[in-house]
């Protein structure tokens, strides 16, 4: 079980799951809550990312992370190449499904990875997955094209189709003093149902349709044992939005949100890491917000060893 | 779309016939099981080993083609006593193989029929890397070699009862064999006793314990830490009141820190294979004895 302590000073439960060790046929099944394991990032836990922040596209689509109560089946097949197939079901909370469906199954997963090594030194993991989510008035907050905020609700359908790589180098698979690690995902998104436009005010109705894309790319190279820097670039693609009649009162400019952002990180020892990053970041239009972060991290008490 | 996924249906089940052979497959962590187990099963396993010679077998990645091997796997051979705490449990874990659970026939740990040396008295994190079922580099004597073998040989047997006399006469020739050979490293490595040596990590007590090898210092100031040049400065201080023989390094190790030192105190470094393919001459189980105490040697002449 893991406990996050919000900046509001609230704690959430991250994950707390039980995982069968009995099932025949290569199978896990997960139950409880969880962090789905869709794409490559999802289900790793927040300290152990290689950037202080989630790349956008996990932040605009699945709200930093999906995390679902319910349940999540695996399976690694009985080959000699690495195949890992699995899916689950679960209530994901306000984001994607919406306020209105906080405690029903509403989203749904399925994935597929494989792998394998290249020599000793490289090693190497890609894979597929979807993601399915009924939203009920599920709300974003947005500007009018005057640049007034206002306060939309969707309804309807969401698929949201997830492809990752990730690869892995070390001198002869020491990764303790040199290793790079190459990392990237692309996310297509299309919903379809309905929008509420200036739900607390003019509240209109009609159908929605979007179909909308983002990526990002990452590269971390550990030069000493202690001492790594990344580099990543993010971008989103706004696509398509139909909203029928509201689509003249929605802000919808035609650019494409992206940021750049340099880590480097020292590990006095496994327990604790000191970050310090500097990004660009033009996720809104117009804008260039350019950000310095330092960030320290310590664990306590015995901790698990990751996985790949 | 149906002849796609007809062709995937069909290269899945070439894949799982591929993978479907009769032999007893076994996955070994380190590479000194693995050769203990072709000594004892011949033909009648095939062996998946997890590292090589030259990697650090305490820190390891739960790779994608780890995972498969461990997915596939009757028997899961492993050092124990903490040494792959970094990544088999997570192995084992998304496996999802019931066979190799710890405590199951499956999962046999070699460290659990041999004498430990270093239990420590305290767990601190301060301390570094310790483990608290002691040192787990128990491959460096022979005779704990000896010490496995036999229930690793009754545990092969069980898992393949088909073929358990094959077992039971392989394990009593190579004891025979192993016996002898120890016989003949013995009487070789007379000299060696009582020898001061430095260690770069706490990873030949068993060595030393065995040859009578004497360690005056560790280039590592806590387990796992790689060598800071305070506490180096400190080693070579040290040594002027307890002067040593030779360096010893494992063939994973960075070698900076045993060059720094033997540039000051012209002392040999002797990189010892530390597992069978550790480097070119440590083929086997016997040749990998016989080219660390011919280092040993050649370092103390």
């Amino acid at each position: 079980m893991s406990v996050a302590l919000a900046a509001d000073n609230s704690a959430s439960v991250e994950e707390a799951f039980i995982q069968t060790t009995s099932l025949p046929a290569g199978m896990g099944l997960k139950a409880g809550r969880f962090l789905a394991s869709v794409g490559y990032q999802n289900d790793k836990h927040a300290h152990t990312w290689d950037f202080i922040n989630a790349p956008l596209a996990y932040q605009v689509f699945l709200g930093g992370a999906l995390a679902q109560d319910g349940l999540q089946l695996k399976a690694v097949l009985p080959t000699d190449q690495f195949i890992e197939l699995g899916g689950g079901i679960g209530a994901a909370g306000e984001y994607p499904s919406g306020t209105g469906n906080r405690k029903k199954p509403g989203t749904g997963t399925l994935f597929a990875h494989t792998g394998g090594d290249v020599g000793a030194s490289n090693s190497w993991r890609a894979g597929a997955s979807m993601v399915w989510a009924k939203a009920y008035d599920r709300p974003f907050e947005d500007i009018d094209s005057a640049g007034n905020p206002v306060n939309n609700v969707f309804t309807g359908n969401s698929r949201l189709a997830i492809l990752d790589g990730v690869w892995k180098w070390s001198p002869n698979g020491n990764a303790t003093r040199t290793s790079l690690t190459l990392q990237g995902e692309y996310f297509r998104r299309i919903e379809s149902g309905s929008l509420v436009y200036d739900e607390s005010g003019q509240a209109l109705a009609d159908s929605f349709r979007s179909a909308q894309s983002g990526w990002y790319a990452q590269a971390v190279y550990k030069f000493l044992p202690d001492w790594r820097v990344g580099l990543r670039y993010d971008r989103l693609d706004i696509g398509n939005v139909n909203a029928s009649s509201n689509t003249a009162n929605l802000y919808v400019p035609a650019y494409s949100p992206n940021r750049t952002t340099l880590m480097v990180d020292w590990s006095p020892s496994e327990f604790s890491r000191v970050r310090l990053q500097l990004a660009q970041d033009r996720a809104r239009y117009g804008l260039t917000d350019n950000q310095i972060m330092i960030q320290y991290q310590m664990s306590l008490g015995s901790h698990g060893a990751h996985s790949f | 779309m149906n002849k796609l996924l007809q062709l995937a249906a069909a290269w899945l089940l070439v894949l799982v016939a591929q993978s479907a052979q009769a032999d007893l497959k076994v996955l070994a962590c380190e590479p000194e099981w693995g050769a203990l187990v072709k000594e004892l099963a011949g033909d009648k396993a095939s062996v998946y080993v997890a590292t090589t010679g030259l990697q650090d077998p305490h820190h390891i990645e739960a790779r994608p083609s780890l995972v498969a091997a461990a997915r596939n796997t009757q028997l899961l051979v492993c050092t124990g006593a903490e040494l792959e705490v970094g990544w088999l449990p997570v192995l084992i874990r998304q496996s999802g193989n019931t066979a190799i659970q710890p405590g199951r026939p499956g999962n046999f740990e070699a460290a659990a029929f041999v004498r430990k040396l270093e239990v420590p008295e305290r767990l601190d994190r301060g301390d570094g890397d310790v483990h608290a079922a002691g040192n787990p580099h128990i491959q460096t004597d022979p005779r704990n070699l000896a010490l496995v073998a036999e229930p690793l040989a009754r545990r092969l047997a069980e898992l393949d009862p088909a073929n358990a006399a094959v077992y039971q006469a392989r394990s009593a020739d190579f004891l025979a064999r192993w016996k002898a050979a120890i016989q003949r490293w013995d009487q070789a490595a007379a000299p060696l006793r009582g020898v001061p040596v430095v260690v770069q990590h706490k990873a030949f007590p068993y060595l030393q314990q065995w040859l009578g090898l004497v360690e005056v210092a560790v280039l590592e100031p806590k387990p796992g830490v790689e060598p800071t040049s305070a506490h180096l400065s400190a080693v070579l201080a040290g040594l002027q009141a307890r002067p040593a023989r030779m360096i010893l390094r494992a063939a994973y190790n960075d070698g900076r820190g045993a060059e720094w030192l033997a540039e000051r105190t012209k002392l040999p470094i002797v990189v010892l294979p530390f597992t069978v393919g550790g480097n070119e001459q440590a083929k086997d189980l016997f040749s990998l004895f016989d080219d660390t105490v011919q280092r040993l040697l050649k370092a103390a002449r």
